[in-house]
Parts: structure tokens; C-alpha cells; sequence
């Protein structure tokens, strides 16, 4: 199939790979593409590849140079400054990109642009005229779908040891309640005189919200068991959030798009991701170990970088004194 | 018509259709003629709306001025499974504020599936004198602000019931403002929340409340807090009791076990969070008389279960965990004799390897033992042809019949066939199934067999199941009675869709995701059928930006006299006359 160029918002080109192909990884149009891309990462890191680019969006997050779970309160040096504007050690760039909406921000150099060739079949059950099992999509890197409950988590939380199920789970398989869904899963082990586990037992979904976004979006925090899963989930489901595309419906996207919108863009203003933790404080995410994130994670914010100084400070201090 | 009218006054038939409650016996009165529809809409005091967007607040303010109850659903079925993203819709506001106008003497809102703000419950709080019962179910979108509004105004309040939604859990202090001269509390399901609630104003509240007959605590209530409570009410009826769990104290023990004798009225439990075995036995004493039992979130095994369920002899429902093994349903299936209803959860979704040893033998043998079953919900691992064929032939009285193999396209384990001929057995033997989900391997061969025998069938839930369009055409074409039918991961496409478009303004409603349903053919349906609301949810962007040919990943449709609502986010578009031309 031929492949349809497309234009973005603000001119920029690019490849929109029919839907029919999963496999193909899609460079940009341009090096300009890449220069410009915008993404959510953390010093020293790069957005894991997303070959099957289920993901409009790119968050990375990680801690550390490994790139996967964080490490203790080492709050790294920046050895990628190109991605952070606040001067603080850690910031998040989004990056946009695909579909319709192919703007993108000042980017991470290295981390190629992986354009979403099917992003409905990224992680989820690839539709039964493919016939094709869940876990085998042929990539080598699996996308993590969003939302996704994985055994190795949920139990890995509750301190129940079992092996992990290294299988991709399908979203709503099955086909269980939220409600009972997050009971089950807190339930503490007997010898377990934590009363605020007990007592604050309650969702483990996480709101989030995106400055700009019109409605807020939920995270379910126990299903994933690292930054980086947590950033592909945030990116897939704020990917739709790009200029214009939402809002008042009818009105074709590019009609949407605001002056000062354009000039954030152009300007490579970026996000960041922020939590609010059980004090009422904003932290920056990604300064302190998964599990201490998840246990005190009240709700998540992506804001804009330039509000977000001041945060990084107070949240290196606070790992401080936690450890 | 001037003959009816001279025959019987207004009042007399007014009198007349007071005892008719039954919306679709009203709907038929309201049809005889239009003297009896104008009588009839002016008494008509309950109305349900299963789609609220099925209809508009005006619209039905304008045809019933005189309404004292009103049923609304928002969101679609699968929503429970996080399929539907955040922000679709389903917000009860403009209902409240158009009522709050046209129905003063409002009593009673049940909800289920919709946004109610906090906003919202203000409003209710302040605009119906005469507020009695508020039911929201698998509601999201308030807080404990919003249900302190509620207690500190509705002086007539009788039924506060949460269950199962997501409430922005504050405080618990919100109890704490039902006032100390309120004492007309029925009914109060609180299980959904987190947060600790007073447990003084808590006791304080239920012993000044005599008609009180259903509480159903949270787990933040400890155990040993409940023998106090169940103290002050020996009337109740229906109990849900906090946390299940307690250091094994001869006295919190002796208390309790007392607490449960002296409530002679006690006919349903619920609750059991993180069940201890060794309190177990303090609800003995009742068990023979208990028709309800809920023990979906007590982590008790098989050898506890089992004896528990066996002195349930007039047990009518059972929700339990699947640590209740074969073993256990067994002596259900023995004892329990008059049992209608039965409920199955996986302890352990996610596990690969089953973790108890719950089978198709367990659901055998209920069916088997229990004249009177005909709701099931069963998860488990493995199924065969033969088993379902055995049960269909057992309980041809079956009506609600929901499976689920937790291994999406699972065979029959023993001969790797598809479980067709299971599902098949299971439409042909029970005529008058209502409810129908089904799990497994299954090919268009099922669907056949539904079209060709399901002919009661109203809700039908299908995933990973089909070969080609054949099959929803089959159930299209086939179930006359159907109203609602969720679809996900199958390979339907534009074709049956197209062919049977008309059916689909007999139905409620049609959710279909992941499957193979093209941008064009939904376009083609919304300009066709002008009273069917066509929404295509796309998080990839405006449908418009791809091929038409390229499938949509989620589709929702509904018959509607409404038109297009417009509060849909961005993620979704209608495919009406309008829009269809706008985008493409």
C-alpha cells in the first residue's frame, strides 16, 4: 500500500503508514522532524523504541542512566540537557507525534520518532481476522498496552512472590469490575500491621490530568511496575491531546489551533510530569523508587515546564530526608 | 373516543392505571387512544431511561409533568471493564437542573454508569423537599462534599445507596452531618468508600433509625466495632459487615457471635473483607436463614466455605470466590436446595495456572443439585461441549447465563474442539434465556445456533468469538428480542451491520470494539437511520484523517429520539447527515 503524506499542523511533513502494517518502524520525513521532537524523559535516557509506535505521544520516564526502575534517591546528573529547559535535574518532554498531529518538540537526540502505524492493535488483542494471539505480535519489543494488569505487579505489591506472567494482558480481560479489581488487589497479607494499607485500601487508579486537556484521564498505578511502563501508558492516552484535536467536535482539528498554542510549540515549551504526594506537596516523578512512588502517588499532573520550577528542589530534598 | 370518555371519568381511569407499575404496561395503555395517553402521562409517577441519552430532559418533562421516581443509565456496559476511556458522557447535571424546575415533589434518582458531580448532588439536596431514596450505581465523579449535602439537607431521606461507584473519598466526616433529629433512615450502603467514618456518629445514627433494615458498612469499620452496631439494630435485615478480621478474642467473639443471634430478621450478609476462619462461626447461628450471601471478597477457603454454605439451607443467591472449588459446590449443590442464583470470581485473574481447583465440574454439579438456578456467573479455566450441554439439559429454566474461561479462544480441553455445540445445547435447552455471554473458542457455527434458537434472548455479550460477518448477521437477523449486544475483538465488519441496519432501531443499543467495522460504513449509517446516534471513539484522531476503509476502534450506537447529543470529548464523533459531510 502506498503510503499517504500527510501535513501537520505547522507545515512539517511526514509518513502515515496505513493501518494494515505493524511491523514497519517509519523515520521522519525530515531530520528536522527529529530535531524538533519533543520527549517526556529523564537525564541520561531515551523514550524506550517503540517499534509498533503504539504511541502518539512519548513520555520517557526513568531515573537513571539503566533507564528502567529507579534506583535509590540518586537524583543522576543530567548528561542530556537538550531535554530539559527548568535547570533542574529531571524534567519531562512530550512528544507528539502521528496520526494527524505530527508536531513535536525539541527532542532527545538519538530517540528516533517511532510514527504509530496501528495504534488500536498496539498491546491489545489484534482483531480476530488477523487470528493472531495476544503476545505475538512479531516485534521485539512488545508495547505495553495500556492499563494492563499484570500478575507480576499486583502480587509483586501484595508481597505474594508468585513468578511473574510475562504475558501481554488484553485491556477489560477479563472482564472483572474496577472496584473488585483494586479490593482484591490490596488485600494485605494477614501479618501485615500496616493499618494504612488496610484502611486506605480503597482505588488504585490515579487521576491525571494534562494542562491544557480538557478532561482528565485515570491511571491504574499497580499495573505497571516501572517509570517506563507508567510513561507509555500516560503517552498513549494524552496522545489524542494534541492541538485542536480535541474540543469542540464538528470543527475540523486545524481550526482549533490557538495562536499562543502554536507559539508553546514553536517555542519547544515542554511538560512535565508531576505527583502529588500523600503530604499535598508536587513532586517531580522519578526521583524516588517505583514503589515509594506508588505508595504515596495521590494524582498526577503533566504541567508545563516553565510551572513546574521550583519543584525540582524541594522534591530532591524531600528524597533526602526520606532516606 | 366521546364514547370512552362518557363511559368511565377521568378519575376513575386515573384509578384505574394507578395500579398498573409496569412501564411497558403503561406504555401499552398509553397507546389505546389519546384520551387514555393524555390520562395516563399526567399519573404516570416512575419512568426509566436506559439510555439516558435515549432522550432529553425536556422531552420527557414535557410528556410526564407529574414524576416521582426516575431510573437513568449512562455509560455502556463494557465501561465497567475500562473500555470506555474517561470523558465519554453519561452526566446526570442537566437531568438534575431540568428537574429541579419540573419535578418539586421529586422522591427517588437511581442512577447507574453516569457522572454525577458534586454539584449535581447540591442540587438534588436543595430542590426536592420531599427527597427520599438516592441509588447510585457504578457511578465516578463526586465527592464525600457532595454526600455531606445530601445528609445535612434530605430530612426524609431513607435510602443512601453507593453501590460499587468511585467516590472522591475526603473524609468520612460527611456522615456526620445527617442531623440528630434525622431518624427516617431504610437503607444505607456505604461499601464503596475508603475513608474511616465516625464510628460514633455512625452507632449514634443507626440506633436512632427503628425502620432501619439494610446497612452495608465499609471495610474501614473494624470487627470489633460491629457487635455495637448490629446491637442497635436488631431489626436489619441486610447487612454488610466492614472488615472481616480480628485477632481471635474470646470476648470480641462471644460479643459478636451474640450480636448476630439477637438479629432475628437477618436474611443477607455481604462485606467479609480479608475473612479470618475463626470468626466465621459467629454467624452460624443465622445461617439456616439466610437467602443472600456474599463472600466475593472473603479470602477463605475451600474447607471454610464448605462448611459454611452447608448450613445455608434456604440460601437463595450465593457470590463467592472461586476458593470455593468443586468441593465446595457441591455440598452447595446438596444443601442448598432452593438456590436461584449463583456467582463465581477468579481469585487470581492474572495467574496463568489456575490456582484453585474450580473446573466445569463445580457448575455440573450445581446444576444438577439446584431445581431453581437460573443466574449464573462463572469464571474458570477449562470447559467442555459436554458440560454445557449437561447443564443446558439440567436447567432448561436457566434466564441469565454468563462464562467466562479466562483464556480468551480456549477449546473444549478435552477434544479441542470449539465449545459451539456447548453454547448451542445451551439456546436450544432454555427458552427463555434472557442473558447470554459466552468465552471459548467459538466459530459462526454459534451464532447459528443463537440466531436459530435464542428467540427470548435480550442481552447477548460476545469476545473473541466468530470466523466473518456470517456471525453477527446470524444474531442480527435471528434474535428477535434482542435489546443490547456488546461485541469486542471479533472479525465483524461492515457487511451484517449494513444488511440488518434496520434492526438496530429495535434495539437499545450496540457497543462493538476492536472488531473490523469501517469508517465509511459508519458514515453510511449515521445518514441513513436518522434516529440512531452512530459514535465512533477514536483516541487516534478525527476518523476523517484515515482511509474510509480503515476500521474504527470503538463503536458505540443507539436508537434515539434526541438527535446527537453534544457533550461528547474529543475522542468522539457522531455520524449523523451533518458531520458525516463535515468529515469526510
Amino acid at each position: 500500500m502506498s503510503m499517504r503524506l500527510e501535513h501537520d499542523y505547522i507545515g512539517l511533513s511526514s509518513e502515515v503508514p496505513p493501518m494494515e502494517s505493524s511491523d514497519k518502524k517509519f523515520s521522519a520525513g525530515g531530520l528536522h522532524l527529529k530535531a524538533t521532537e519533543l520527549r517526556l524523559g529523564l537525564p541520561g535516557s531515551e523514550s524506550p523504541e517503540r517499534e509498533n509506535g503504539n504511541s502518539q505521544l512519548n513520555i520517557g520516564v526513568h531515573c537513571n542512566n539503566s533507564g528502567s526502575s529507579s534506583s535509590s534517591s540518586s537524583c543522576c546528573n543530567n548528561n542530556n540537557n537538550k531535554s530539559f529547559v527548568l535547570g533542574a535535574k529531571r524534567g519531562f518532554s512530550v512528544a507528539i507525534h502521528g496520526g494527524s498531529a505530527n508536531w513535536v518538540f525539541s527532542g532527545s537526540p538519538g530517540s528516533e520518532p517511532a510514527f504509530s502505524p496501528r495504534a488500536a492493535n498496539a498491546g491489545k488483542v489484534i482483531t480476530g481476522s488477523d487470528s493472531v494471539p495476544v503476545s505475538k505480535d512479531g516485534l521485539p519489543q512488545s508495547p505495553k498496552p495500556i492499563a494492563q494488569e499484570k500478575k507480576n505487579q499486583i502480587l509483586g505489591v501484595n508481597g505474594h512472590g508468585v513468578a511473574a506472567a510475562s504475558k501481554a494482558q488484553v485491556v477489560g480481560w477479563p472482564p472483572i469490575r474496577s472496584f473488585r479489581k483494586n479490593t482484591m488487589a490490596s488485600h494485605t497479607p494477614k501479618n501485615d500491621d500496616d493499618a494504612e494499607a488496610k484502611l486506605g485500601s480503597g482505588f488504585l487508579y490515579i487521576k491525571v490530568s494534562m494542562d491544557g486537556a480538557p478532561y482528565l484521564r485515570k491511571v491504574d498505578l499497580k499495573t505497571h511496575g516501572s517509570y517506563t511502563e507508567l510513561s507509555s501508558a500516560l503517552e498513549k492516552m494524552f496522545s489524542c491531546f494534541t492541538i485542536g484535536q480535541c474540543g469542540s467536535h464538528g470543527v475540523p482539528s486545524r481550526d482549533g489551533l490557538s495562536e499562543s498554542r502554536l507559539i508553546d510549540l514553536l517555542h519547544g515549551s515542554e511538560y512535565v510530569l508531576t505527583y502529588e504526594d500523600k503530604d499535598g506537596d508536587w513532586m517531580l516523578v522519578g526521583d524516588v523508587p517505583w514503589k515509594m512512588f506508588t505508595d504515596s502517588c495521590r494524582r498526577l499532573r503533566i504541567m508545563k515546564s516553565s510551572e513546574a520550577i521550583g519543584l525540582a528542589p524541594r522534591a530532591m530534598e524531600k528524597c533526602k530526608s526520606r532516606n | 373516543m366521546l364514547r370512552m370518555a362518557s363511559s368511565f371519568p377521568e378519575e376513575v381511569l386515573e384509578h384505574v392505571f394507578s395500579f398498573i407499575y409496569d412501564d411497558k404496561d403503561r406504555n401499552a395503555i398509553s397507546m389505546v387512544c389519546k384520551s387514555w395517553y393524555e390520562i395516563e402521562r399526567w399519573c404516570r409517577r416512575r419512568i426509566f431511561v436506559g439510555n439516558c441519552y435515549a432522550v432529553s430532559p425536556p422531552m420527557v418533562i414535557r410528556r410526564f409533568p407529574e414524576v416521582r421516581s426516575v431510573e437513568l443509565k449512562g455509560k455502556p456496559h463494557f465501561a465497567d471493564f475500562n473500555l470506555v476511556p474517561e470523558g465519554w458522557g453519561g452526566y446526570v447535571y442537566p437531568w438534575i437542573a431540568a428537574m429541579a424546575t419540573a419535578y418539586p415533589w421529586l422522591e427517588e434518582i437511581r442512577l447507574k454508569r453516569m457522572v454525577v458531580t458534586d454539584e449535581a448532588l447540591e442540587l438534588i439536596a436543595k430542590s426536592f423537599k420531599n427527597f427520599k431514596v438516592l441509588v447510585l450505581s457504578s457511578c465516578e465523579g463526586f465527592s464525600t462534599d457532595g454526600l455531606a449535602a445530601i445528609a445535612a439537607n434530605c430530612r426524609n431521606l431513607k435510602e443512601l445507596d453507593l453501590r460499587e461507584s468511585e467516590v472522591d473519598d475526603l473524609s468520612g466526616h460527611w456522615l456526620s452531618h445527617f442531623p440528630d433529629s434525622y431518624t427516617s433512615l431504610v437503607s444505607l450502603n456505604i461499601s464503596c468508600l475508603g475513608s474511616e467514618v465516625s464510628f460514633s456518629a455512625l452507632e449514634r445514627l443507626v440506633g436512632r433509625c427503628p425502620n432501619l433494615r439494610t446497612l452495608r458498612l465499609n471495610r474501614a469499620v473494624p470487627l470489633d466495632r460491629l457487635a455495637n452496631i448490629l446491637c442497635r439494630a436488631p431489626q436489619l435485615v441486610e447487612l454488610g459487615t466492614g472488615t472481616y478480621s480480628a485477632e481471635l478474642q474470646p470476648d470480641v467473639f462471644s460479643s459478636l457471635a451474640g450480636a448476630f443471634s439477637g438479629c432475628k430478621e437477618l436474611r443477607s450478609l455481604s462485606g467479609f473483607w480479608d475473612a479470618v476462619p475463626g470468626y466465621l462461626p459467629a454467624i452460624y447461628p443465622i445461617c439456616p436463614s439466610l437467602t443472600s450471601l456474599n463472600l466475593s471478597y472473603a479470602t477463605i477457603q475451600s474447607t471454610d466455605l464448605t462448611k459454611l454454605v452447608s448450613q445455608c439451607q434456604s440460601l437463595q443467591r450465593l457470590w463467592v470466590l472461586d476458593y470455593i472449588e468443586d468441593i465446595g459446590l457441591e455440598a452447595l449443590a446438596a444443601f442448598c436446595k432452593d438456590l436461584r442464583e449463583l456467582r463465581v470470581f477468579p481469585s487470581e485473574p492474572f495467574a496463568q495456572e489456575p490456582n484453585v481447583s474450580l473446573t466445569e465440574q463445580g457448575l455440573v454439579s450445581v446444576s444438577e443439585g439446584c431445581p431453581k438456578l437460573h443466574s449464573v456467573l462463572y469464571f474458570c479455566r477449562q470447559m467442555t461441549n459436554d458440560a454445557l450441554a449437561t447443564i443446558a439439559r439440567n436447567r432448561p429454566n436457566m434466564t441469565r447465563f454468563r462464562l467466562c474461561i479466562i483464556e480468551p479462544r480456549a477449546p473444549d480441553y478435552i477434544t479441542l474442539q470449539p465449545l459451539d455445540d456447548g453454547f448451542g445445547a445451551i439456546v436450544e435447552h432454555c427458552k427463555d434465556l434472557q442473558r447470554l455471554s459466552m468465552a471459548g473458542l467459538l466459530t459462526d457455527r454459534v451464532f447459528e445456533h443463537i440466531g436459530n434458537h435464542a428467540k427470548k434472548l435480550e442481552m447477548l455479550s460476545v469476545a473473541f468469538a466468530g470466523d466473518s460477518d456470517l456471525g453477527l448477521h446470524h444474531v442480527l437477523s435471528g434474535c428477535e428480542n434482542l435489546r443490547k449486544l456488546e461485541i469486542r475483538d471479533c472479525p465483524f465488519g461492515d457487511k451484517a451491520l449494513l444488511v440488518n441496519a434496520a434492526k438496530l432501531e429495535t434495539m437499545r443499543s450496540l457497543w462493538m470494539s476492536s472488531c473490523s467495522v469501517s469508517f465509511g460504513a459508519c458514515k453510511l449509517l449515521g445518514q441513513k437511520i436518522p434516529r440512531l446516534n452512530v459514535e465512533v471513539m477514536d483516541e487516534r484522531g478525527p476518523p476523517g484523517s484515515r482511509p474510509e476503509s480503515c476500521p474504527v476502534e470503538k463503536l458505540y450506537i443507539y436508537r434515539t429520539v434526541a438527535g446527537p447529543r453534544f457533550d461528547m470529548p474529543g475522542f468522539v464523533w457522531t455520524m449523523d447527515e451533518d458531520s458525516a459531510l463535515r468529515l469526510s
